[in-house]
C-alpha cells in the first residue's frame, strides 16, 4: 500500500513537472529588478518616506509642467477635485474624487512618470510627491510621513465605489430565446 | 488624378489624323504600350500599389505618443485587417527592442520561476488562431453625442488578425502554477510599463503569447516582438511588448484597473474588471463620408463581432428600424473574430436610414443606444455597443446618425 501511494505520488510529482524544460531559472536580483509591483496590502513597496511638505520642489521642477503648480491640470487633466461629482452630468474623476487605493499612486508614479523620463524619482521623492497628491485631495495632512507602513493605511475616499461587472445588462430579450 | 491614357489617345488621334502622319509600325500607342510594358524589378518585401492610399485616421495629438489611431473599416474587406492598418492605443510611445536582448520572465505563485528567450519561446508548441481586438473605449464619443461621422471615427479602434504564438497554459505549466496563484499581471516593456490584472481562470482558458500576427513578426506598433492576447476581452488587456508575468493572489488595482478602463454608471459607482466585449456591429457600406453612386443595386456589407463567442446572426434595416432582414454571414464564423456580413439591396434613392444588429451565439441580441443609456446613462466611457445608423440622403451622401 506505501509503495503504492509512493508511485502515486511520483506520477504526480511528474505530472506537474515541466514538459518541454526550455526557459531557464532566473537570478533573484533579475526577479527583484523587474518585480516593480505594489500589492493593493503595500507588498513591494520599497524603504523610503516622504511628506507632502517635502515634495514641493520635486513637483515644481518635476510635474507640475504637465499637472499644473498645485495639480489643478495642464496639458493633462487634474490630479485633484471633483469631490462628489461622480454622480454628476460631469463627472470628474480624479486621485481625490474616483482612485481607490492609494498604492496605485505609488506604483503608477514609480513606473510611469514623468512621462518624458519615467523611474527618474528615488524612492523619497515618490513617496512625498504621493503624499502632496494625497495632500491636495484633503486625504493627509501636509507633514503626514508616507512610507511603506502608513501608505496601504491611507483609506481612500472612494474605496468603496467600485462594483461587479454586472454586464449583460442589455440585450435580455434574446437570452430567453 | 492621373490622366486616362485612353482619353488622352483619342484627344491625340484627330492631331494624328490632321497631320497625315500614322504611327510608325515600331512604335506603339499608349494603350497598347500598357499591358507590354517591362514593370518594376523584384524586391525583398512587397509594398502595396501606389495607387492604394488608405490608411489609419491620426488625429492631431499634442502628445503623439499617447494616444490612438483608427482602422479604416469602411476601406478593409473580409475580416484580416492588414497589420499595418490594425489600430494602435499607446500609453507611452512604442518601444524600440532588439527580438535577442528580449525575454519573458515569468514569476511569483510558481513552483519555478522561468525566464524565455523569444527564441525559446518559437520552440514551444505553437498555435494561430484569429481573433479581433476592441479598445474598450470605441465608440465612447457615442455615449454622449450619437452620430460619429464615419466608420472609423466613431468605430475604427477595433480590428482583427490572425496571431501565432504560445498557450499561456503551456507556459504556466512549464512554470509550475500554484493553487493560491488566482489572479496573473502582465506588464509591458514600455516607458510606462503598462500593467493589467487578468483572473487566472481566463488565463488558463484560452490566452496566448503572441510574436506574429498575419503571418509575420508582430508590428512594432502591435508589440514586437511579444504581446498578450486575451480573446473577447478589451483590448488593453492584451498587453503589448510583454516582458513579464507575475502570479498572484489578489488583482493588483493598476491605474489602467481603477482610474481608467472602469465603467462609471448613473449612481456614482464604477465597474470594474468589465473585461468583456459585448456584441457590436457595423455597417461599413455604405457608411458615413461616402457617396451612394447612383440608385439602383448596392451590396450592404459590415462586419459584427464578440467576445462571447461566435456571430450567430446578423439583422439589416434599410427602413429607420422598423423592419430587419437576415444578412448573409461569411463562413467561417470563428468564436471572438470579425465575422463579415453582406446584404443586396437596391435603392430607390429617397432618404433612407440603415443599421445593423448582432447576434451572438449566448443569445446576447446589440442593444440600442437607448437601452444602454437606460442601463448606464451616459458617463459609462467604456464598452459602447449601441446599434449604428447611416443616414442615406437623396444625394447620395451618406452620414452618421
Amino acid at each position: 500500500m506505501r509503495r503504492l501511494s509512493l508511485i502515486l505520488c511520483s506520477i504526480a510529482l511528474l505530472a506537474q513537472g515541466p514538459k518541454y524544460k526550455l526557459g531557464h531559472a532566473p537570478s533573484d536580483a533579475d526577479v527583484s529588478k523587474t518585480d516593480i509591483f505594489i500589492a493593493p496590502d503595500g507588498k513591494g513597496l520599497p524603504p523610503g518616506k516622504g511628506t507632502a511638505f517635502d515634495a514641493k520642489e520635486t513637483y515644481s521642477r518635476r510635474c507640475a509642467r504637465c499637472h499644473g503648480t498645485q495639480g489643478q491640470g495642464d496639458q493633462e487633466g487634474p490630479l485633484v477635485g471633483g469631490k462628489d461629482s461622480l454622480k454628476s452630468a460631469k463627472p470628474l474623476k480624479t486621485v481625490g474624487s474616483f482612485w481607490p487605493h492609494s498604492t496605485t499612486l505609488y506604483d503608477y508614479i514609480r513606473r510611469a512618470m514623468p512621462f518624458d523620463n519615467p523611474g527618474l524619482l528615488d524612492a523619497n521623492q515618490t513617496y512625498a510627491v504621493t503624499a502632496l497628491i494625497l495632500h491636495w485631495n484633503g486625504i493627509i495632512g501636509e507633514k503626514d510621513v508616507i512610507d511603506a507602513t502608513t501608505l496601504p493605511k491611507v483609506k481612500m475616499p472612494n474605496r468603496d465605489g467600485f462594483v461587479k461587472d454586472e454586464r449583460p445588462d442589455t440585450g435580455a430579450k434574446a437570452k430567453k430565446k | 488624378m492621373k490622366p486616362n491614357p485612353r482619353r488622352r489617345f483619342l484627344q491625340l488621334a484627330p492631331i494624328a489624323a490632321l497631320a497625315g502622319c500614322a504611327a510608325k509600325p515600331d512604335e506603339k500607342t499608349e494603350d497598347e504600350k500598357l499591358p507590354s510594358m517591362v514593370g518594376a524589378p523584384i524586391r525583398a518585401y512587397g509594398e502595396r500599389s501606389p495607387h492604394d492610399k488608405t490608411k489609419r485616421l491620426v488625429p492631431d495629438l499634442k502628445r503623439p505618443q499617447l494616444g490612438s489611431t483608427r482602422t479604416p473599416l469602411a476601406d478593409t474587406e473580409g475580416i484580416i485587417t492588414p497589420a499595418g492598418l490594425h489600430f494602435e492605443r499607446h500609453h507611452a510611445g512604442v518601444p524600440d527592442i532588439d527580438p535577442a536582448k528580449h525575454s519573458l520572465l515569468i514569476h511569483g505563485l510558481v513552483d519555478r520561476p522561468l525566464v524565455f528567450s523569444m527564441a525559446e519561446l518559437k520552440r514551444l508548441p505553437s498555435e494561430s488562431r484569429i481573433h479581433f481586438i476592441e479598445c474598450s473605449g470605441n465608440s465612447g464619443g457615442e455615449w454622449k453625442a450619437p452620430g460619429g461621422p464615419d466608420a472609423a471615427r466613431s468605430c475604427g479602434l477595433a480590428s482583427c488578425s490572425e496571431w501565432t504564438g504560445v498557450s499561456l497554459k503551456v507556459l504556466l505549466d512549464e512554470a509550475g502554477l500554484k493553487k493560491e496563484g488566482k489572479w496573473l499581471l502582465a506588464e509591458g516593456a514600455d516607458a510606462c510599463k503598462m500593467f493589467r490584472s487578468l483572473p487566472i481562470e481566463k488565463c488558463l482558458a484560452d490566452c496566448f503569447v503572441a510574436y506574429a500576427q498575419n503571418g509575420e513578426a508582430l508590428r512594432p506598433e502591435q508589440g514586437f516582438p511579444l504581446r498578450l492576447m486575451v480573446p473577447g476581452y478589451e483590448g488593453n488587456v492584451c498587453v503589448k511588448w510583454l516582458r513579464q508575468i507575475k502570479v498572484v493572489d489578489v488583482p493588483y488595482q493598476s491605474r489602467e484597473e481603477t482610474s481608467h478602463y472602469t465603467d462609471l454608471l448613473p449612481d456614482g459607482t464604477a465597474r470594474q474588471f468589465s473585461f468583456v466585449v459585448d456584441a457590436k456591429s457595423i455597417i461599413t457600406s455604405p457608411s458615413g463620408g461616402q457617396k451612394m453612386n447612383g440608385a439602383g443595386f448596392h451590396e450592404i456589407r459590415g462586419l459584427a463581432w464578440s467576445g462571447r463567442g461566435r456571430i450567430d446572426r446578423v439583422d439589416v434595416s434599410t427602413d429607420g428600424g422598423k423592419t430587419w432582414a437576415k444578412a448573409t454571414l461569411q463562413e467561417p464564423r470563428l468564436s471572438m473574430a470579425f465575422t463579415r456580413f453582406r446584404m443586396p439591396w437596391q435603392w430607390d434613392g429617397q432618404p433612407v436610414e440603415i443599421m445593423s444588429r448582432a447576434v451572438d451565439e449566448s443569445g446576447y441580441v446589440q442593444p440600442t443606444r437607448e437601452e444602454l443609456v437606460a442601463a448606464r446613462g451616459v458617463n459609462s466611457q467604456y464598452h459602447y455597443n449601441g446599434i449604428k445608423s447611416w443616414k442615406i440622403e437623396s444625394d447620395g451622401s451618406v452620414k452618421g446618425a
